[in-house]
C-alpha cells in the first residue's frame, strides 16, 4: 500500500455489547503488522494458504509430475483412488486429479482475470464518478444501472454462445459483467470519503486532481474494493463453473472444474462412479469458501458501516 | 408515494425498453449467420435471398427492430426454425415450472430460515447461533450445480426416492407433481436459505439492542411475544432486499437445476436452444427472462416501499 496521507482516525461508533463477528475491528486504529495478523485468525491464514497452493498447482500443472488431463488409461476405467491414479478415474479412464488441476486453471484464470480487469476499469470509473460528480457521475451511473438491468449469466450465455468460448472472450465478458458491479462499489466508497476534512485540506492545499485521486482516496477506497473483489472472484467461479456445467463454458476436451461434474453427473456415470462428481465438487467448494473467508475478514477489518447511497 | 411509484415505474419502462433493444441486438450483431444454419445443405442464392426477404433480414437494423417489437408487443415472438413450434406457445409451457420451482423453493428457505434466525438471534454467540452462522457461512460456499448432482445422487441414484429426472405437471396430479418438484426446490432452496438466515439473524440482532425491545421485555412481554410481534417486521427489511438480490443466483440456480434433472422449464430450454443456434428462440427466452427478473426486482422494491417508509424518503 502506498504511504500516503495518514489514514484518518475513524468516528467513533458505539461498540454494541454484541456486534456481529469482526465488527470490535471497525473502529480500532490501524496497529502493527503482526498483531494486525492475530487478528485475522488462524483460519484465514489456512485459507490464504488453500488458495495460495491452488493458484501454484494450477500455474505449475504442466511441470508437475501427473498424466496428461486427455490421456485415456482403459486398463483403469472408472477406477476410485489408488496409487496410479490418486483420485481415480473417469468414465473414459482420464485421470482425475490432473484434469481437476488443470481445470482449475480455467476457473482461476476468469475469476481472477475478469475481476481484475473489471477492478481496474470499473474501479477507476467508480473513483472519477464519485469525485467528479455532476454530469460524469449522471452517465457512468446510468451506465452501470443499464449494463445491470441485464441478468448476467444470461448476457453470458447468449453472447458467448455466439460469439465463441475461448479462455479470452471467457474472461473479457466476465470482466464485462463484472465492472459494473465493482464501479458501484468503488463509487460509493468513494462518495464517502470525498467530502471528509482530510480531502477538503489537501485541496485546499493546492494539491492536483490527480494527486487527491491517487494519493489520497485510492489508499482509502483500495482495501474494502479488494476485499469485496475477492468475493466477486468467488462469484465468477461459481457462475463459470455452472455455465461449464451446462456445457456453455470452455469448449471440450478442454477440462474445467464445472464439465468434469458434468460429465460425472450424467446418469449412468453417476450410478457407476461417484468420484468424478465428488472431488471436483470438493475443490470448489474447499476453494470457493476459502475466498469468501478472506474477503469476508478482510472487509471486517476495512470497512466502515456503509452509509446508504 | 404516488410520485414515488411512478418515477420508479417510468424507470421500469426504460429498462424494459434498453432490454428489448439488447436482447435484439445480442443476437442481430453477434457473428455467426442464421441463415446458413437454416439453409444448411440447401443453401443456394435463391434459396438464400428468398429467406433474407421472408425473414426481413433485408431490411436496415432500424426497421427489423420496428417490426420485430411490434411483434412482440402482440405476443409474436417469431418461431423456431427447427422445431416450428412458436416461441410463444414454448415459453408458455416453460413458465409454469420455473414460477412452480421458484416458489416452492423460497418457500421452503423461508419455513428454515426465520426460525433459525430467530433462535440464533436470541442468543447472539450462543451454541446454536454459533453453529448455524459457520454452517451457513461454509454452505454459502456450496454452488447450486455441486448441491443439487448430490441431491440427486443420495436421494435419486442411492436411496430411489425420487425420480432424477423429469418433471410431472399439476395437471397429472399433485403427488406425482410434488414428488418431481421436491429435489429441484430443495436444490434451489439450499442457496437461498443461507441467504436469508444470514442477514435476518444480523438484523434481529441489532433490533433486539433497540430501545424500544427492553421497554417491552420490561412491561413483562413474553420474550415469543417480543420477537414475533416486536422484533420481526423490523427486522425483515434487509430479508426483503436480499431476496431481490438473490434472484440472479436463483436464476443461473434454476438453469442448472432444469438442465441436470431434464425439467421442461426456461432454462432448459434455453440452454438448448443456444446448443442447437435456434437464434429467434434465444432472443425469445432471453427477452422474456429478463423482463421476468427486472418486474421481480421492481415488485420487491415496491414491496419494501411499502413495509419501510424511509425507503421513499431516500
Amino acid at each position: 500500500m502506498p504511504e500516503g496521507h495518514p489514514v484518518p482516525v475513524l468516528p467513533p461508533i458505539e461498540r454494541a455489547s454484541v456486534a456481529a463477528p469482526g465488527a470490535e475491528l471497525i473502529a480500532e486504529p490501524a496497529e502493527s503488522r503482526a498483531k494486525r495478523r492475530t487478528k485475522y485468525g488462524v483460519l484465514f491464514w489456512v485459507c490464504v494458504g488453500i488458495v495460495g497452493a491452488m493458484i501454484l498447482l494450477a500455474v505449475l500443472a504442466s511441470v508437475l509430475p501427473i498424466q496428461s488431463p486427455t490421456s485415456l488409461d482403459y486398463q483403469a476405467v472408472n477406477s476410485g483412488p489408488s496409487l496410479h491414479h490418486l483420485l481415480g478415474t473417469d468414465d473414459l479412464g482420464r485421470d482425475l486429479l490432473s484434469r481437476i488441476i488443470y481445470g482449475s486453471r480455467v476457473s482461476l484464470i476468469i475469476g481472477f482475470g475478469s475481476v481484475g480487469i473489471g477492478l481496474l476499469f470499473g474501479g477507476s470509473a467508480g473513483m472519477l464518478a464519485a469525485f467528479r460528480g455532476r454530469g460524469t457521475d449522471g452517465v457512468l451511473n446510468a451506465l452501470s444501472f443499464v449494463l445491470l438491468a441485464f441478468p448476467p449469466i444470461l448476457a453470458i450465455m447468449v453472447i458467448e454462445a455466439f460469439w465463441g468460448k475461448t479462455l479470452l472472450k471467457l474472461t473479457l465478458l466476465f470482466a464485462l459483467v463484472a465492472t459494473p458491479q465493482l464501479f458501484r462499489v468503488v463509487r460509493a466508497n468513494t462518495l464517502s470519503f470525498a467530502n471528509r476534512e482530510f480531502i477538503t485540506a489537501a485541496r485546499s492545499m493546492g494539491a492536483t486532481t490527480n494527486r487527491i485521486l491517487f494519493k489520497e482516496l485510492l489508499p482509502n477506497v483500495l482495501p474494502s474494493a479488494v476485499s469485496f473483489a475477492l468475493i466477486g472472484v468467488a462469484i465468477a467461479i461459481v457462475v463459470e463453473g455452472s455455465l461449464a456445467f451446462l456445457g456453455l463454458s470452455i469448449s471440450l476436451p478442454t477440462a474445467s472444474l464445472g464439465n468434469i461434474i458434468n460429465e460425472g453427473a450424467q446418469l449412468y456415470n453417476l450410478q457407476a462412479n461417484p468420484y468424478p462428481v465428488l472431488f471436483p465438487s470438493l475443490y470448489i467448494f474447499l476453494l470457493i469458501v476459502s475466498l469468501n473467508l478472506i474477503g469476508d475478514r478482510l472487509r471486517a477489518s476495512y470497512d466502515t458501516r456503509e452509509a446508504k447511497l | 408515494m404516488l410520485v414515488y411509484v411512478a418515477k420508479r415505474l417510468a424507470q421500469l419502462v426504460v429498462i424494459v425498453f434498453v432490454i428489448s433493444v439488447l436482447a435484439f441486438l445480442l443476437v442481430h450483431l453477434l457473428p455467426g449467420d442464421p441463415t446458413l444454419t437454416i439453409l444448411g445443405p440447401n443453401d443456394t442464392p435463391q434459396a438464400r435471398a428468398q429467406l433474407l426477404q421472408q425473414l426481413g433480414l433485408n431490411k436496415s437494423l432500424l426497421q427489423q427492430y420496428w417490426t420485430w417489437l411490434t411483434n412482440v408487443l402482440h405476443g409474436n415472438l417469431g418461431e423456431s426454425f427447427i422445431t416450428h413450434q412458436t416461441v410463444t406457445n414454448a415459453v408458455a409451457t416453460a413458465i409454469p415450472i420455473d414460477i412452480e420451482l421458484i416458489i416452492l423453493s423460497q418457500l421452503m428457505a423461508l419455513v428454515v430460515a426465520i426460525p433459525l434466525a430467530l433462535f440464533a438471534a436470541l442468543r447472539p454467540n450462543g451454541k446454536l447461533d454459533r453453529v448455524a452462522n459457520s454452517g451457513s457461512f461454509a454452505m454459502l460456499s456450496i454452488p447450486t450445480f455441486v448441491a443439487a448432482v448430490i441431491l440427486v445422487l443420495v436421494f435419486a441414484v442411492e436411496l430411489h426416492w425420487v425420480p432424477a429426472t423429469g418433471f410431472n405437471r399439476l395437471s397429472q396430479g399433485l403427488g406425482p407433481n410434488l414428488k418431481s418438484a421436491v429435489l429441484p426446490s430443495v436444490a434451489l432452496a439450499l442457496g437461498s436459505v443461507v441467504i436469508y438466515f444470514r442477514l435476518l439473524r444480523t438484523d434481529l440482532i441489532a433490533t433486539l439492542q433497540e430501545d424500544f425491545v427492553t421497554m417491552a421485555r420490561s412491561k413483562g412481554l413474553s420474550t415469543r411475544y417480543i420477537l414475533l410481534r416486536h422484533a420481526l417486521r423490523p427486522s425483515s427489511f434487509s430479508l426483503l432486499a436480499g431476496a431481490g438480490i438473490s434472484i440472479g443466483s436463483l436464476l443461473t440456480g434454476t438453469f442448472v437445476v432444469e438442465y441436470l434433472m431434464q425439467l421442461d422449464g426456461l432454462g432448459f430450454q434455453l440452454v438448448n436452444a443456444i446448443n442447437q443456434r435456434d437464434y429467434l428462440m434465444v432472443q425469445g427466452f432471453a427477452l422474456v427472462i429478463a423482463v421476468f427478473y427486472v418486474l421481480i426486482n421492481f415488485v420487491v422494491d415496491f414491496v419494501l416501499t411499502l413495509l419501510d417508509p424511509r425507503v421513499r424518503r431516500a
